[in-house]
């Protein structure tokens, strides 16, 4: 994956910058010696590292804004780092760039149960705003995997997933406000604790905009009421094919689960030597998971295991007790971990139309073969959205250059099925160079044009989401 | 008028534009600033191109009935979710509604509250930028996050920085049941506050509105079994609140939708929307400073309707800037709209942005000039 070279008037003034940066920031919220900014040399992409010029952790939208104003006026590009959990690069620097750390700003702003929002200042973790609002039984909806460290800067900024989406929907869904600061140091406010902000839908396109657009500070979240309780069912089967129908009669039969989660044999095996969750030995696992009252969970699973039973299903395991769901849960919990206990992977995370599972599963195992690297799949088969793992040993030359290949193929027939190169994690640099599979010249242009709108410079995370030789022109200018 | 049969043709005509287009769908959503224009009618683009009830998706395009839409959903037991509004009640306007239209004005009904706008429920577009330009954003499956959200940004623009051709959605299943729990007299403090506590509780309401003459309703929709049981959790919630089920309760919830209590009467109406309890607090406030006016809450008490003689913009947009929240005028006479802007002005900074984009998606300034001021 290549970057930009740096520039060389940059590092040359780096003595310069650091100076301005400090004479607005506090001396201990600017990182600038060597051996200190590794700390922001990479995120959870970890295969691509370059240590920045500097990194700022600014306290308040005040000192945000001081910061990318003095960045605007030395033009130095700035990369905007929540917790640094993306799988993109969506926060790799550039050795001529900034890091704008967003970890100090982690205050509750305002809670309010009776019109069900909070306000949240952006470095704060997903799961820490739905620790706020715990002593109100209620919950922050959407439920990245890395919601234990992701920040809510982070998820704003790749519109960010999980499990629960299917019925609760994404960040995007779930954002009714944000405070932002454009590149030259404007402060900006859109929407707020009112449904629908006002003319166009800029916090729409603010959302998953990669930290390209904005820096946001403050961000008004929906909340919701906890349900009463929560149920899953497993159920294995001899078939990916059959499986996916599984899941498409579920939803045709007007049933919406909250997660239908999804799991293949490779991805099945490993979990199970890892954390003995006691799944089937299968082709296909699919775990579903239901909201209500124990009356209503039991309807809906009375329609769902209906289903599932016409099937022949290897297994059907009923969780019966709070316990058991949560063995239910702990094998997909730890695919990632167990994964990572045997091999280095690489995980992708393009979304397909549902009912093209089976074809792509297919696929997939062919193309496995053929690059000889094991592919496991886990992922939201309620909405399409893959998480093929690709296994590889980054020790061995080639191998990442070949895992990438796969991937990238992968991807491609993600999109050649009607689907899409992300569904969650965002483009950064991972996907960068794969745009032009999904869009035209003509809908990168419509794109970009957005960011020359609210960064006409284009400083702020310049290297990201659109092919470096798409971008060049308009970042050389 | 044009009215291209194809998106090509739809291009071809942008393209060769020598003046302001005022784009049609079916026309019944007269709202904005008045646009002098050669009509553009995307009547001509019409049908659905892919619908897949297993996997919750439909592709349309944009000038396909509403109603045609609705009625192929329906055959699979499935719906737009976001409960679109049917405007020709309150804005007197005749014509059949189109589904451009609905995602151009971002169209959504009681449902939102719970299950989210128009726009949360669209997955793709493909639009004709001023220029004449064809661009696609999104796609047609449920998580994408490729690129920027160009989809948001399309919906609710109001044909101004490019003109839909085609649109894709995610769609849910119709419930098997409904009711609606229904007390009379409150006052709208009083009937917002048990809208509250409604919307608070685990029972996943559906609609949560105070209508004209004090009623308030709170929905629910699901399993029967499950409705019946959440219809009697709510109860105990919300004492002196009754049950009202299946038609019944439908007919009620397409009088809240279309606002039919201001319609087939003179004035003009606000849709405001507002913190969910600020909105009997705005009522109030423009009683104290002389706007009589009858209100109408849905969204929980967020979204208000307001039906009043003349606009009496200077107040209304001073209060509900005194709360926060935005104020659209959405029926008044031509010469008021005129006079008046309809849409909530931005700050600065906002209304710099927003300039800067409609400059660049339509650099002639040529897509309904000013509609949205």
């Amino acid at each position: 994956m290549e970057m930009p070279q740096p520039r060389a008037d940059i590092l040359a003034k780096k003595a310069r910058v650091v100076d301005r940066l400090l004479a607005v920031l506090p001396e201990d919220a600017v990182i600038f010696e060597e051996h200190e900014v590794r700390a922001y040399e990479c995120d959870a992409l970890t295969a691509y590292r370059c240590p920045p010029l500097a990194a700022v952790l600014p306290s308040s939208t005040d000192e945000v804004s001081a910061v990318l104003k003095v960045c605007h006026e030395e033009g130095v590009p700035v990369v905007p780092r929540g917790s640094g959990t993306s799988l993109a690069g969506g926060a790799l620097p550039t050795a001529d760039s900034v890091i704008l750390g967003v970890a100090r700003l982690n205050e509750v702003l305002e809670t309010d149960y009776d019109n069900r929002f909070i306000r949240v200042q952006t470095g704060r973790t997903n799961l820490s705003v739905s620790g706020a609002v715990e002593e109100g039984d209620f919950f922050y909806a959407p439920d990245p995997s890395s919601q234990l460290a992701c920040a809510i800067a982070g998820n704003i900024a790749m519109n960010s997933g999980g499990a629960h989406c299917l019925k609760y929907g994404v960040t995007t869904n779930n954002l009714m406000g944000v405070t932002a600061v454009l590149m030259d140091g404007t402060v900006i406010e859109i929407g707020g604790a009112h449904l629908d902000a006002g003319g166009l839908d800029l916090l729409g396109v603010i959302c998953g905009s990669e930290g390209q657009l904005a820096v946001v500070t403050e961000a008004t979240l929906r909340i919701l009421r906890k349900p009463e309780g929560a149920r899953p069912v497993l159920m294995g089967y001899d078939s990916s094919e059959v499986a996916g129908q599984v899941v498409s009669d579920i939803i045709r039969a007007g049933i919406l689960p909250v997660a239908i989660e999804f799991m293949d044999r490779p991805c099945i095996r490993a979990t199970e030597d890892f954390a003995h969750a006691g799944y089937p030995d299968c082709e296909a696992l699919l775990i579903v998971e239901v909201e209500g009252s124990d009356d209503e969970i039991a309807a809906q699973l009375g329609v769902i295991l209906q289903i599932a039973r016409k099937y022949d299903p290897v297994a059907i395991r009923e969780s019966q007790s709070a316990d058991e769901s949560a063995r239910i849960w702990l094998g997909r919990k730890s695919a990632f971990g167990a994964m990572g206990q045997i091999n280095d992977y690489m995980c992708l995370d393009g979304t397909i139309p549902v009912d093209k599972l089976p074809h792509v599963l297919h696929r997939i195992g062919e193309m496995s073969a053929d690059y000889g690297l094991e592919v496991a799949n886990v992922f939201h088969a309620g909405d399409g959205n893959m998480h093929p793992l690709i296994l590889f040993n980054a020790n061995q030359p080639g191998e990442l250059e070949k895992c990438e290949a796969l991937g990238a193929d992968i991807l491609r027939l993600c999109v050649e099925v009607g689907g899409c190169l992300t569904g969650e994690h965002g483009v950064g640099i991972e996907k960068r160079d794969l745009m032009g599979v999904q869009y035209a010249p003509d809908d990168l242009e419509a794109q970009m044009r957005v960011k020359d709108v609210f960064d006409p410079a284009w400083l702020l995370n310049p290297a990201k989401v659109f092919p470096l030789t798409v971008s060049a022109p308009r970042r050389a200018a | 008028m044009l009215q291209p049969a194809t998106e090509a043709d739809l291009a071809e005509a942008v393209t060769s534009a020598t003046g302001p287009l005022r784009v049609v769908g079916g026309g019944t959503r007269d709202i904005g600033r008045p646009v002098v224009g050669t009509a553009l009618s995307v009547a001509g683009l019409s049908g659905i191109d892919l619908y897949e009830p297993g996997a919750l998706t439909v592709v349309v395009r944009a000038g396909t009935p509403l109603a045609e839409l609705e009625s192929v959903l329906a055959a699979e037991n499935q719906r737009l979710p976001f409960e679109p509004m049917d405007h020709r009640p309150l804005l007197g306007t005749t014509g059949a509604p189109t589904i451009g239209g609905v995602v151009a004005a971002n169209v959504s009904g009681p449902r939102r509250v719970q299950g989210g706008a128009c726009r949360d429920f669209l997955l793709g577009v493909r639009f004709v930028d001023g220029s004449g330009t064809v661009v696609k954003n999104g796609g047609r499956v449920m998580k994408n996050v490729t690129g920027y959200d160009l989809v948001k940004l399309m919906a609710g623009s109001w044909g101004t920085l490019g003109v839909l051709t085609e649109l894709s959605f995610k769609v849910l299943a119709r419930p098997e049941a409904e009711a609606t729990l229904v007390a009379e007299g409150l006052s709208a403090k009083d009937g917002v506050a048990a809208l509250c506590r409604a919307l608070g509780s685990p029972f996943d309401v559906s609609g949560a509105a105070h209508v004209g003459g004090g009623r308030t309703l709170v929905r629910i929709e699901g399993l029967s079994g499950s409705v019946t049981y959440r219809a009697g959790r709510l109860a105990d919630l919300l004492p002196g609140f009754e049950t009202v089920e299946g038609e019944a309760s439908a007919a009620l919830w397409r009088d809240v939708r279309d606002v039919t209590a201001f319609a087939g009467r003179d004035g003009a109406v606000w849709r405001v929307s507002v913190k969910p309890t600020d909105g009997p607090v705005l009522s109030a406030a423009l009683e104290t400073a002389g706007v009589p006016h009858e209100a109408v809450f849905d969204w929980g008490g967020g979204l208000v309707w307001l039906s009043m003689g003349s606009a009496s913009a200077d107040t209304v947009r001073r209060e509900v800037a005194a709360l926060g929240g935005h104020a659209t005028l959405v029926r008044a006479t031509q010469a008021e709209r005129a006079e008046v802007p309809v849409f909530q002005p931005e700050p600065a900074p906002l209304a710099a942005i927003t300039a800067g984009l409609r400059q660049r998606f339509d650099p002639r300034g040529i897509l309904n000039p000013g509609l949205m001021g």
